[in-house]
């Protein structure tokens, strides 16, 4: 029993990561831009707070430092796709490109470098509950930072001015511009934003996850979160469900052949995707269920001389 | 319309500039030292008058990064050694992270048309390529690591790394206190069976109650994975894990939870001081040295397959950990050492598989092709080997 207990705080931990990117691609998505350079960003992100949390020792430092990185790729990003137009999906797609052999350039320093060794995290109290306490309550601060994030970006977009702007901005630029909102600076800080969070996300796996840095550590990470915001239906909830659901099925996999399940391990490392085309393909069955919920302007560039 | 035309104009050179300039730092940041990645680059050597001997120029073909810690990390070391052991009469370059397949063709093509008078691939995916190339060059001799296919101008050369896998095991059976150890493993190949078998066996020959746990993880460098790896191995109840896997995140993982594990392929004590029992160690310095010379010396002979072991000096077991009681290390300093005088292998009989059958009888001795076919897991290895390689 105490193994399923493992497996759900393994899951809270593995789902991190993909539930950071994705919030951030969320707020990028919202505001109409979308942003496929997410890996990069993490990469990036990645190497500059190991390399922080290698000089300073600062966890916190560390995620600043992503934050930043990511933040200032996304600049980047936003300058070119915003002002100059550009094209959303292959500029994204070159920031990944970017970022992927940006990191590995200048983490040569810092390659099978340790980090100081860390104090295992416990809730004070609930840790010490005999099962629940296993599951929940001894995870990094993050983990349960990353749960508050997804609930105040919910807060955010339903309950708040602001986050009503932002939404009006993904649904119809057009309109939002005619009645005066700054379109194009909503959608700058939109990317800012949300890079800053892939940035954090980046920096969550080589300083807590790993933890270490080499090239192509996020090893695909950030194409999954942009899967799972269509997933969650740009819901932020529960897109912090998929994350930890597609975590789960990973860790569950690795379980089962550690249990000797005799299903090839192919096949089982398979599942994790497989999990999230299934649910996919049933939330799909309303074509209208998604043109509903999707951004009407994702992925449109926007011209306020119009 | 004319207004539309400057902002586009501007807008495009603006693009193209930032479209350039990234080109440009891919280029650079890729990571590829002393060989250009554009194919156009590479030219025949020039045929300069020698008025003293060119030095011999060697290249290294690696499917990972030098700092992956572990396995290009130690090819480089090697590397390193025949350039201390040659001095000016060589000149030594490599290619890191190279994708196994048509671009490993690439970049030994390129490398055979520099004027590199000898090769060395390090990865088992590489053969294919090699293979192709080396019929079109047949003055440049190519090398390949833990392959099996050979031509009068290639041939293949590997380590014994079960043999530090059974002294390892030795360690692991007299260290675990639940009689549970766990293998991360990267592809059910025979070498990496090998690995998982010789383990199993050094641990039952000094407690036969040991099971082994195996997850497969399907790459053979992906730290996050493997660090997820063995926490399902560690949460499903082993104390002790080896890998066969390329970073150091398995001895990582075992330190964060008071666990025991191995380092592979290099020195990895001092990443996990606790954890860490020993280090499975491979020097390829050697036989580096060795092909070179014969290269110089003109007596290199291609398909033939050249596998050292601890004999040689290719393998051994390092830095065992203060911890491990004085009966134990002395088992695993005496199995290396009947390992290294030849008078004992890992594999010799009686050798039983996990489903009961018997595949080597009592006080047979194994041959190199029964351990090229390792296929099965020997008996306390639980659950079946993933189909297909």
């Amino acid at each position: 029993m105490n193994e399923f207990a493992l497996l759900i705080a393994a899951t809270l931990l593995a789902g991190t990561p993909l539930a950071l990117a994705g919030l951030g691609l969320l707020i990028n998505e919202r505001a109409g831009v979308l942003n496929l350079g997410a890996e990069g960003m993490m990469l990036v992100a990645a190497v500059a707070g190991f390399a922080v949390a290698l000089s300073t020792g600062s966890d916190l430092l560390a995620f600043a430092a992503g934050a930043a990185a990511g933040a200032l790729l996304a600049a980047v990003f936003g300058l070119l796709v915003i002002w100059l137009n550009t094209n959303q999906y292959a500029t994204g797609l070159a920031l990944s490109l970017f970022g992927y052999g940006f990191s590995a350039f200048v983490g040569v320093g810092v390659v099978g470098k340790k980090l100081a060794d860390r104090t295992a995290f416990e809730v004070p109290g609930l840790a010490q509950l005999p099962w629940l306490g296993d599951a929940l309550f001894k995870q990094h601060p993050m983990v349960y930072a990353t749960m508050a994030i997804a609930v105040g970006m919910a807060a955010f977009f339903y309950k708040s001015r602001t986050g009503l702007v932002l939404r009006a901005v993904g649904e119809s630029p057009e309109s939002a511009h005619a009645l005066g909102y700054p379109v194009r600076r909503v959608r700058f800080l939109a990317v800012l934003a949300g890079g800053a969070l892939c940035g954090v996300a980046g920096a969550f796996l080589s300083v807590v996850y790993a933890p270490l840095w080499v090239e192509g550590l996020t090893a695909g990470r950030g194409w999954i979160a942009l899967a799972l915001t269509t997933f969650a239906t740009w819901r932020p909830i529960r897109l912090l469900l998929g994350a930890y659901l597609f975590g789960g099925v990973t860790m569950l996999q690795f379980q089962l052949q550690g249990m000797g399940v005799e299903v090839p391990s192919q096949w089982l490392a398979m599942l994790p995707y497989i999990a999230t085309i299934v649910v996919l393909a049933l939330i799909s069955r309303n074509a209208a269920f998604i043109r509903i919920n999707m951004p009407a302007s994702l992925g449109k560039p926007f011209h306020p001389s119009h | 319309m004319p207004e539309l035309m400057n902002p586009h104009r501007r807008q495009l050179s603006l693009a193209g500039l930032s479209a350039l300039a990234a080109t440009t730092l891919l280029l650079v940041g890729c990571g590829k030292k002393e060989v250009p990645a554009a194919p156009a680059a590479a030219t025949a050597p020039a045929s300069a008058p020698a008025a003293k001997p060119e030095p011999l120029k060697a290249a290294w073909v690696y499917v990972g990064p030098v700092g992956d810690a572990g396995w290009t990390y130690a090819h480089d070391q090697g590397r390193k050694a025949v350039e201390a052991e040659f001095g000016d009469k060589i000149k030594t370059t490599f290619v890191e992270k190279v994708p196994e397949g048509a671009d490993a063709e690439r970049v030994i093509r390129d490398l055979a048309a520099q004027g590199n008078k000898i090769i060395f691939a390090t990865s088992f995916g590489f053969m294919e390529p090699m293979l192709k190339v080396a019929a079109e060059f047949p003055d440049v001799k190519f090398e390949h690591a833990t392959g099996y296919k050979t031509a009068p101008n290639m041939r293949v050369y590997d380590a014994r790394f079960y043999h530090d896998a059974y002294v390892s095991g030795i360690l692991a059976g007299g260290m675990t206190k639940t009689n549970t150890i766990g293998f991360v493993g990267s592809f059910p190949i025979p070498e990496v069976l090998r690995n998982i078998n010789a383990f199993t066996l050094g641990a039952q020959s000094v407690n036969p109650k040991v099971k082994t746990k195996v997850v497969w993880i399907n790459t053979w460098f992906d730290p996050p994975k493997e660090g997820d790896a063995a926490q399902s191995l560690i949460n499903g109840g082993a104390d002790v894990l080896l890998q066969n896997t390329d970073s150091t995140a398995v001895l990582q993982a075992a330190e964060k939870n008071g666990k025991f594990a191995f380092g592979w392929d290099s020195d990895m004590s001092a990443i996990a001081p606790k954890a860490h029992l020993a280090s499975n160690m491979v020097y390829w310095g050697p036989y580096y040295k060795k092909a070179v010379k014969e290269v110089m010396d003109g007596t290199w002979k291609g398909d033939t397959r050249t596998i050292w072991g601890k004999p040689e000096g290719a393998n051994d077991v390092i830095k065992i950990n203060e911890a491990v009681p004085e009966a134990i290390r002395k088992k695993a300093e005496e199995a290396a050492a009947a390992i290294k005088a030849g008078t004992r292998d890992p594999f010799d009989g009686p050798i039983v598989d996990s489903t009961g059958k018997e595949r080597l009888a009592k006080d047979a001795k194994p041959d190199q092709a029964f351990k090229d076919k390792v296929d099965f897991y020997v008996k306390g290895v639980e659950g079946k080997i993933p189909a297909g390689k």
